[in-house]
């Protein structure tokens, strides 16, 4: 196996372009643990460590620009003002030690429908930052980068750089479902963010389908319904809970029911929401 | 060599009732300890083992050629080359094939070996071996293999593997007078032990023909009786040292890897290692039985129960591995710690081709617990009886006759034990303002909608030491001699040490018995008598008496070369109650040497009368009560267990900080299966053979505990000590359910409890 090590951005993109079946390794809290099971025997690892850039946090023209190789640890600790929802996402994340490693670019990499950090880049307009050497820097919505169950749009000689969100203008709140109370991977989650500039909300379905997915009749319900100066009416809310419900396509598997995840997301949904309304409203009171 | 036990030389300080710290504590947690999958020898192969995909099939045919034929394959073994018997099996049954022959009959069971250069080279030499299937459809289902003659055998041993009935009285006069009748059947999952240290070890081939094993196991003399005819050897031929074990739990009764390592060593003429990983240590081991166990009880209605007709049914899997013994405590404890006049149990341990289970830490009591705990909660509400009170109504005490007819000789104050669990003080209300108290944690489920507070109550009675007849023992050698001008002792003992913390008392009852500081552990191997198996909560009460005993012998035979007959050994001074202190220890001993080697059997059981189960099967019971304090999301079904109490008779407390771990961790494995741990099955097919799909409990899961710990010694036990690591196991699990049924109002009749089975879909 080829240990490949770049040390700059411009090399990684080389690298990856002349070898376009190596696997980047981030963290390796996936990768690793894929060899490990000997789920797959990569004929090259593409270590990204050593690739300054990607640990970079930076404001562009008002929008958060957060390396791949951001680790969660870091997001928690300097994004939770600005990105509460994926804060609050990364804070659901494994253990110390994972989120100490792992990074939102190795989630997307991996693309797994469990992945905690969707829902919140959904809830949140994300925008995956790809480059590949030879046809250079895509922009990718969130939205349109989950193609199925662990794949993305990313291009075999691509490689992520970053992802891009507008800091937060409005609450945001994630919500996990699994059985224990730390350490699991998501039975099924979601994330709601409010954007009251644009009388929105954005919504993010985690685990409840072969790819994380948003809720959209929902948002368009909510756009349609909302009424943003009065308290939030229960009909509303009950609506957007089982239209977040439908949004899904949950299966039967050894972490739950679909039953159970739609049921599931429906009270998160709903919950999720009132916190946030409830946010909003009291800032708007303030 | 590397990773072999080494002498301990400083296993803690202080006597019996001391708490020092445990010699391995701090080299587990830097991560320094040496456990079996660190052993290591220059020139040593691998070894892999080839397992079965399909739960029930015959094998048509075998090719091994093409592994063979890998560069740096070395042996490529099957049923075929087992030098010897080519079945073992607990208690005598020798009914699981070394190596299958001709048929599999549970997923995952060995088929071929492959010793080679490297891991990874074995590995890829398994997908090699050829095999033409016959699948046949599983027999899975528990029922019919106990009670429909028409169906099909599992193995040669027919079905029921056992049934014991227990008879007491008159059920049916019983029924007639009864006026509160309830009623229920309870469910039990397949429960896993998850010990970390997976099973590993290392098998080193010897010059007169024979093998040196370096195992983590449970019991080396037994694993001893299995693998010498199947290796074809005499005993002595094998020498067997324990490696660092992590974890037992029952799980390391049953051989794993030992005669497969022994058969590549013996045939490659190589050191072979052998080390599972977590998927593979899923199959590696027998699980708990999973149990469906249907309950009736009669009462008045003031609470005092009339009758209880019970049967209990077990899955034991393809193999008999536990299951007699299994059934024996089902059957014996099925109605618990209770008065009962009339009582009517029926246990039966059945073959299936579910995964194989047999020993598990409370095994047989742990699933009568939740199920007879969880009658007393219905009763207790068809009576309009608080739970607590209806259970001091029928409680058992010193004196009361179980339903086997054996009397309780020893105190068992379990109605104050009771009480004294209502009364602890309970937790503060919850702290909604911090997610992390909630359910669901950091996962931020609920900032307090939709959570109630329950509370629930459990009591567990447990058998200590083995039962039914089986001549129990332990053995110990003890010398005494001057070594660098102190006079230290050596404890040598077959024991195994599995993470409980065994070195440390047997080196506190040396200190005690010997009047001296300076005590040192022998490494446990097969060089020193039978110590009998660590289960059972059964160590420090048998390799304790048997260390006792041999120190005892130590200083008699010191205590010979003085003219008194009224001494004592305190301080290393050997002292005379009517003349003072008469000389140190090192100067009686001089250059010799004391060594005395003892067995100590406990007090004699008898077998269990085929028909009405009656009989003195136990030595030894214990009772452990909990209180368990939950907060439900009963919206979402997310459980946070606030607070465990647990009130535990231990009879004299050894050593209060291992003590206080086995209570922690047998709540804790008693909460894993209450609200998470299952081994999901599927047409005998497992479908969670990982860590990241078989959960146990996590910090955040288990809750702080607050334990009253007495002491009302038991006179027939050494120092009047009690077992005390599987009771905890038992009662946990029901108290934090009723927890559960308290904050929901639902029935919940299985374990684990699911989220689903709490919100209803
Ligand atoms: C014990 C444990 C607990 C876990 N718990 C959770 C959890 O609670 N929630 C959760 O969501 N996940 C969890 N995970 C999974 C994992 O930690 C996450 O998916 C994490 O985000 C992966 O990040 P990483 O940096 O370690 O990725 P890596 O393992 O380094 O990479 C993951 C994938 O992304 C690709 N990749 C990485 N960087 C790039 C890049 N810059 N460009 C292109 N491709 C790239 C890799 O090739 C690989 O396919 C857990 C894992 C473990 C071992």
């Amino acid at each position: 196996m080829d240990f490949l090590r770049p040390t700059t951005w411009e090399e990684a993109l080389a690298a990856k372009a002349d070898q376009p079946e190596a696997v980047p390794i981030q963290g390796g809290t996936d990768v690793m643990v894929e060899i490990n099971f000997d789920v797959r025997r990569p004929v090259a690892l593409l270590d990204l460590n050593q690739v300054r850039e990607l640990h970079d946090v930076e404001l562009v023209d008002g929008v958060q620009r957060v390396g791949a190789g951001v680790p969660y640890v870091r997001v928690i600790e300097e994004l939770g003002g600005a990105l509460p929802g994926l804060a609050q996402a990364s804070r659901t994340v494994g253990s110390p030690q994972i989120r100490n490693r792992a990074s939102v670019g190795g989630n997307l990499g991996a693309a797994s429908p469990a992945g905690d950090s969707h829902p919140p880049l959904l809830a949140g307009d994300a925008v995956i930052e790809v480059e590949s050497r030879d046809r250079g820097v895509r922009l990718i919505p969130a939205a349109d980068f989950y193609l199925g169950v662990k794949r993305s749009a990313l291009e075999p000689d691509e490689l992520i750089r970053a992802f891009r969100m507008k800091p937060a203008e409005g609450p945001q709140y994630f919500s996990k479902v699994g059985t224990r109370n730390a350490m699991v991977i998501a039975v099924c989650s979601f994330a709601v963010a409010l954007h009251p500039s644009e009388r929105r909300v954005g919504t993010g379905i985690g685990s409840a389908a072969p790819t994380p997915r948003r809720a959209l009749e929902a948002e368009a319900f909510m756009a349609a319904e909302l009424d943003w100066d009065a308290r939030l009416d229960p009909a509303v809310l009950k609506r957007f809970g089982e239209l977040c419900a439908q949004a899904a396509s949950p299966i039967d598997d050894v972490r739950g029911t679909a039953d159970y995840r739609r049921h599931a997301l429906a009270v998160m949904a709903r919950r999720t929401l009132t916190w946030a309304w409830n946010d909003y409203r009291k800032a708007r009171a303030a | 060599m590397r990773g072999t036990p080494e002498v301990i030389t400083a296993p803690g300080v202080g006597g019996v009732g001391d708490s020092p710290p445990r010699p391995d504590g701090t080299l587990k947690v830097t991560g320094e300890f040496a456990y079996a999958s660190d052993l290591w020898i220059d020139g040593m192969l691998w070894g892999a083992t080839l397992r079965s995909p399909h739960p029930r099939a015959r094998i048509v045919s075998i090719d091994t050629t093409e592994a063979l034929a890998q560069p740096g394959v070395h042996a490529v073994l099957t049923h075929e080359d087992v030098p010897g018997r080519r079945h073992y099996g607990l208690d005598h049954t020798w009914d699981q094939p070394v190596l299958a022959i001709g048929e599999v009959r549970h997923q995952g069971e060995p088929i071929a070996l492959v010793a080679a250069d490297h891991p990874e080279t074995a590995r890829r030499a398994l997908a090699r071996i050829a095999i033409e299937w016959e699948v046949l459809e599983p027999l899975t289902d528990a029922r019919r293999a106990a009670f429909d003659p028409s169906y099909p055998q599992v193995q040669e041993r027919p079905n029921p593997a056992r049934h014991q009935p227990v008879r007491v009285g008159d059920v049916e006069a019983a029924r007639r007078l009864a006026e509160v009748v309830v009623s229920g059947t309870f469910e039990v999952g397949i429960q896993d032990q998850a010990f970390l240290g997976p099973e590993s070890g290392l098998a080193v081939p010897a010059e007169d023909g024979g093998v040196d094993l370096y195992v983590a196991t449970q019991w080396m003399h037994n694993d001893l009786k299995q693998i010498g005819p199947c290796l074809g050897l005499t005993e002595e031929k094998i020498r067997m040292t324990l490696s660092g074990v992590g974890g037992a739990f029952g799980g390391r009764e049953d051989l794993s890897m030992q005669i497969h390592a022994a058969m590549l060593a013996m045939r490659t003429g190589r050191p072979v290692k052998m080390v599972y990983d977590r998927r593979e240590s899923f199959f590696g081991h027998v699980h708990r039985h999973p149990a469906e166990m249907r309950y009736e009880y009669g009462a008045l209605s003031t609470g005092e129960i009339l009758y209880a007709d019970v049967e209990i049914l077990l899955d034991g899997g393809a193999y008999t591995s536990a299951t007699l013994n299994v059934v024996g405590n089902a059957a014996s404890l099925g109605v618990g710690p209770y008065e009962i006049p009339n009582v009517s149990i029926d246990a039966y341990g059945v073959y299936t081709n579910n995964p194989p289970c047999g020993a598990m830490r409370g095994f047989g009591a742990v699933q009568a617990c939740f199920a007879y705990e969880s009658m007393m909660d219905k009763l207790a509400a068809a009576c309009g009886i608080d739970p607590v009170e209806i259970r001091q109504i029928n409680a058992a005490s010193q004196g009361t006759r179980l339903a086997t007819g054996q009397v309780l000789w020893a105190p068992l104050p379990m109605a104050e034990m009771l009480e004294q669990a209502r009364t602890l003080p309970l937790p503060a209300p919850l702290d909604a303002t911090d997610i992390r108290n909630l359910p669901g944690g950091a996962s931020q489920t609920t900032h307090g909608e939709g959570v109630r507070r329950g509370v629930g109550y459990g009591v567990g009675l447990k058998n200590i030491c083995f039962s039914e007849g089986y001549d129990d023992y332990s053995t110990a050698r003890v010398s005494l001699e001057v070594i660098g001008g102190e006079a230290t002792a050596l404890v040598h003992t077959a024991a195994a040490e599995v993470g409980q913390g065994l070195v440390t008392v047997e080196a506190q009852i040396a200190r005690t018995e010997l009047g001296i500081e300076r005590v040192v552990i022998h490494p446990a191997d097969n060089q020193v008598g039978d110590a009998g198996s660590s289960s059972a909560s059964r160590q420090t009460y048998m390799t304790g008496g048997a260390v006792k005993a041999a120190c005892e012998a130590v200083r008699e035979r010191l205590f010979e070369r003085l003219d008194h007959d009224d001494l004592a050994l305190a301080g290393g001074k050997i002292v005379s109650a009517s003349a003072g202190v008469i000389a140190s220890i090192e100067e009686v001993l001089g250059d010799d040497v004391i060594e005395e080697t003892r067995e100590y059997h406990h007090e004699p059981t008898t077998g269990m009368d085929k028909e009405s189960g009656q009989g003195d099967s136990h030595t030894q019971l214990a009772l452990c009560v909990h209180r368990a304090v939950v907060d439900v999301d009963v919206e979402l079904g997310l459980v946070k267990v606030v607070e465990l109490a647990a009130v535990q008779d231990v009879g004299r407390i050894i050593n209060r900080l291992s003590l206080e771990g086995q209570i922690h961790g047998g709540s804790a494995q008693g909460l894993g299966l209450a609200v998470m741990e299952e081994i999901v099955v599927r047409d005998g097919v497992v479908r969670n053979p990982s860590f990241t799909d078989y959960l146990i409990p996590t910090i955040q899961d288990m809750p702080p505990m607050r334990l009253e710990i007495l002491e009302n010694a038991d006179p027939r036990a050494p120092y009047g000590l009690r077992g005390a690591g599987e009771p905890p196991t038992l009662s946990s699990t029901p108290a934090i359910v009723a927890a559960i049924r308290d904050a929901t109002g639902l029935a919940l009749t299985r374990v684990p409890v699911r989220p689903e089975h709490i919100t209803g879909r």
